[in-house]
């Protein structure tokens, strides 16, 4: 507080208003402001430390992860120093193999030859088990160590896989983000796209894409009408029609997965109930689930509040004496929908769409559950290399790719709605 | 929703499809959740009404799947349901263990995400906050972000600390899940405190109540529905929480989504519809006390009341 005083010679020095204790009023405030504003901020500090923590700090690990690994770079120290004294070219010499059999040997004895033989494998595939036979073998190896190493397989002259290990005996690379995007480097260093048959993670980010896309429309065309109705009819009615909204909204994910998997199994509801209706033959049972139907319907159902809610706010205050209007003034009903309600509409279409997709293109629980094979999105990828495959670096790029994705839908959302607008029930 | 009596007969035809196209649209919402819950007294092990069920034979009806829920992971789960039996459903059950997990993981991560999330939203509905903006979009983020992603980063950032081995159980699920609710919280406690009267506070100060009394007597109750709703979300967040769990929780931090997803990949039994019942139950349960809750906050902020 800022005790001013304006009578009297000493509030008034020199034409300058000043405080009770003689300070200038313009200082006295901006400090008094200064204070109130660390004040706030202090409140904030907790919580952003945690999210830091918590939040920022693993999202950076997991970007660092994305250009680093080390599998190779770690356990094969001479080579890697020999590739840091050559340049990319260089045909191996007897220096080189020499340092080659004596990394693996000592990988071997660490039993590390596997985390080697791996990280060369993601690039080069086919060649973990070179480098493990190699491991086995190495202690019978004697110079001159080319003879004995290519005595033992061919491959270890192939200019190919010296190329490889050459680009893996750095800990950084950014191969990663080029195998997430269906791009692959030749044994001259330079990018070009991956074989045919191995371009699957272009065709899986443009399917999680088309399919958000699908599902937002789908929820948007479902949460139209029922949004609407919700906004016209007097309160009481509409908050008890509300509760079939949030029911579901309130429920768990998977429960909600679980009823879908019982209604679309081939067993399930849906079909014995065409079946006892006789529009479906007992022989010919609609596949509804472990496709790309099963996550289409799922998702649609999950997501569709995430729509119905935005739709609702936005259109509860809209004054009907509008449409009202354009029927006297002779509009038809659908001039008047299309020229007068669904402009009002527009930013919780805009609010709704940007959410639903937002929410759905990050979706795993749901495709796992009931994709199947062919509707699997992005985010099933990252958990198979996750967990199956362990290519831990791999997810970590493909991670990273959606996650920039996602910041700039983010971004789009905070822009256009605000996020403080973000409503909740 | 009423028909004017000049409408054409096309608008009438209309007007009729569009409540036949609400109410499908308003089934295919709710039809799935309670379908279940018949479904789980299913007596044979099925995920389909059977003709039993259909014609209401009592026969077609029966508790098995509960049962199942009660004795499944028991040491022995025949023997007579004496004081011991029960002993050992408390000890031994798979799905009471989890069910435990869920609660403690809940409990602590939703006490964490409200203390922490009420506190910032307290400074970030101050007019003299600075970057608001970019502050709520960071504090935002764990909603927006996919779950996967977090939980990737997590599983990085854990393994290096070695959260595992400072010996403090479920640490590292709680702080996620906790890291999960905050958005909601920070959502539900600015709305209500964007609604709140600065001018009250002031006249606390007036009356000679320090900051803290002014807190406690004047601030706190008027936001508390805010603060409760944010919290049920919080809770309801972490229970329903299942690929963070998947990714980072140790193997004896299993919780009721985490078995449920294993019996959804593993051996799909109507048993998971059993525990798909309860969990209906308890989000009914839950959404009635967030619709209490929210039209109690409207009333003593003076808005209309629904």
């Amino acid at each position: 507080m800022v005790a001013i005083e304006t009578s009297g010679g000493e509030g008034l020095r020199g034409g300058l208003l000043t405080t009770a204790d003689g300070k200038p009023l313009k200082q006295a405030l901006a400090h008094a402001q200064a204070r109130a504003r660390r004040k706030a901020l202090l409140l904030v500090v907790p919580l952003l430390a945690f999210i830091v923590i918590t939040f920022v700090v693993p999202i950076g690990q997991l970007l660092f992860r994305s250009i680093h690994n080390d599998g190779f770079s770690a356990n094969m120290p001479q080579i890697s120093a020999w590739f840091d004294e050559t340049k990319a070219g260089d045909a191996p010499d007897e220096a080189a193999y020499a340092a080659l059999v004596a990394d693996i040997a000592a990988a071997a004895e660490a039993r590390t030859i596997g985390v080697v033989g791996t990280r060369v494998n993601y690039e080069l595939s086919g060649t973990r088990s070179l480098f493990t036979s190699a491991g086995r073998n190495a202690e019978d190896l004697e110079p001159p160590y080319r003879e004995a190493l290519l005595d033992l397989n061919a491959k270890w002259g192939d200019p190919q896989l010296w190329g490889v290990m050459r680009s893996v005996s750095s800990a950084y690379s950014a191969n990663f983000y080029l195998a997430a995007l269906d791009l692959a480097r030749d044994e001259n260093g330079d990018i070009v796209r991956a074989p045919e048959d191995r371009r699957i993670y272009g065709m899986l980010f443009m399917r999680t894409l088309w399919l958000s896309a699908l599902i937002t429309g789908l929820c948007l065309i479902l949460a139209y009408p029922v949004a609407h109705l919700l906004a016209v009819l007097p309160l009481a009615k509409s908050n008890l029609l509300m509760i079939l909204v949030l029911l579901p909204f309130w429920t768990s994910l998977l429960v909600r997965t679980t009823s879908w998997m019982v209604m679309l199994q081939e067993q399930g509801v849906i079909n014995n109930t065409m079946v006892a209706l006789g529009l479906v033959g007992n022989e010919s049972r609609i596949q509804m689930m472990y496709n790309q139907a099963g996550t289409i319907i799922a998702m649609t159902h999950i997501l569709l509040p995430f729509m119905i809610l935005p739709l609702y706010s936005v259109m509860r205050p809209i004054n009907p004496s509008y449409v009202r209007a354009a029927r006297s003034l002779g509009a038809t009903s659908w001039t008047a929908f299309r020229r007068v309600y669904l402009p009002q509409t527009l930013p919780g279409i805009g609010a709704g769409a940007l959410l639903v997709f937002i929410l759905s293109v990050g979706y795993y629980i749901t495709p796992a559950l009931v994709g199947g094979a062919s509707g699997q999105l992005i985010s099933n990828l990252i958990a198979y290399h996750m967990q199956d495959s362990l290519n831990w670096s791999l997810a970590a790029a493909l991670a990273a790719l959606l996650l920039a994705g996602v910041l700039i839908l983010y971004w789009l959302y905070d822009r256009l709605i605000g996020i403080d607008n973000l409503k909740l029930g | 929703m009423a028909l004017p009596i000049y409408a054409s007969p096309l608008e009438r035809v209309w007007h009729w499809t569009y409540k036949v196209i609400c109410t499908a649209i308003f089934i295919f919402l709710i039809a799935p959740i309670l379908i279940v819950i018949p479904l789980s007294f299913n007596a044979e092990p099925y995920f389909t009404f059977t003709e039993k069920m259909l014609s209401f034979d009592p026969e077609g009806y029966s508790l098995r799947w509960y049962d199942m829920l009660l004795t499944f992971g028991m040491q022995a789960p025949d023997g007579p349901r004496d004081w011991s039996w029960w002993r050992d459903v408390l000890a031994n059950a798979t799905w009471f263990d989890v069910a435990w997990n869920s609660i403690i993981i809940g409990f602590f991560s939703t006490i964490l995400a409200t203390g922490l999330g009420t506190l910032a939203a307290l400074g970030l509905s101050r007019s003299e906050m600075p970057w608001r903006r970019s502050i709520m979009a960071v504090l935002i983020s764990p909603m927006i972000v996919p779950i996967i992603i977090t939980a990737t980063g997590l599983f990085f950032f854990y393994s290096k600390i070695e959260i595992q081995k400072w010996g403090v159980p479920y640490l590292g699920i709680i702080m996620a899940h906790a890291t999960l609710g905050i958005p909601f919280v920070i959502i539900t406690v600015t709305a209500t405190l964007s609604g709140f009267d600065h001018s009250l506070s002031r006249a606390a100060a007036s009356l000679g109540a320090n900051p803290r009394t002014t807190f406690f007597k004047v601030i706190m109750p008027l936001i508390l529905p805010g603060v409760v709703s944010g919290a049920l979300f919080a809770f309801v967040t972490s229970f329903d929480e299942v690929v963070m769990v998947l990714f980072i929780a140790g193997h004896d931090e299993q919780t009721i989504p985490r078995q449920m997803w294993n019996g959804i990949r593993e051996q799909i039994s109507p048993a998971i519809l059993a525990v798909a019942t309860i969990l209906v139950v308890v989000s009914i349960a839950l959404l009635a006390t967030v619709e209490i809750l929210r039209r109690r906050s409207e009333k003593l902020r003076g808005v209309t009341a629904g």
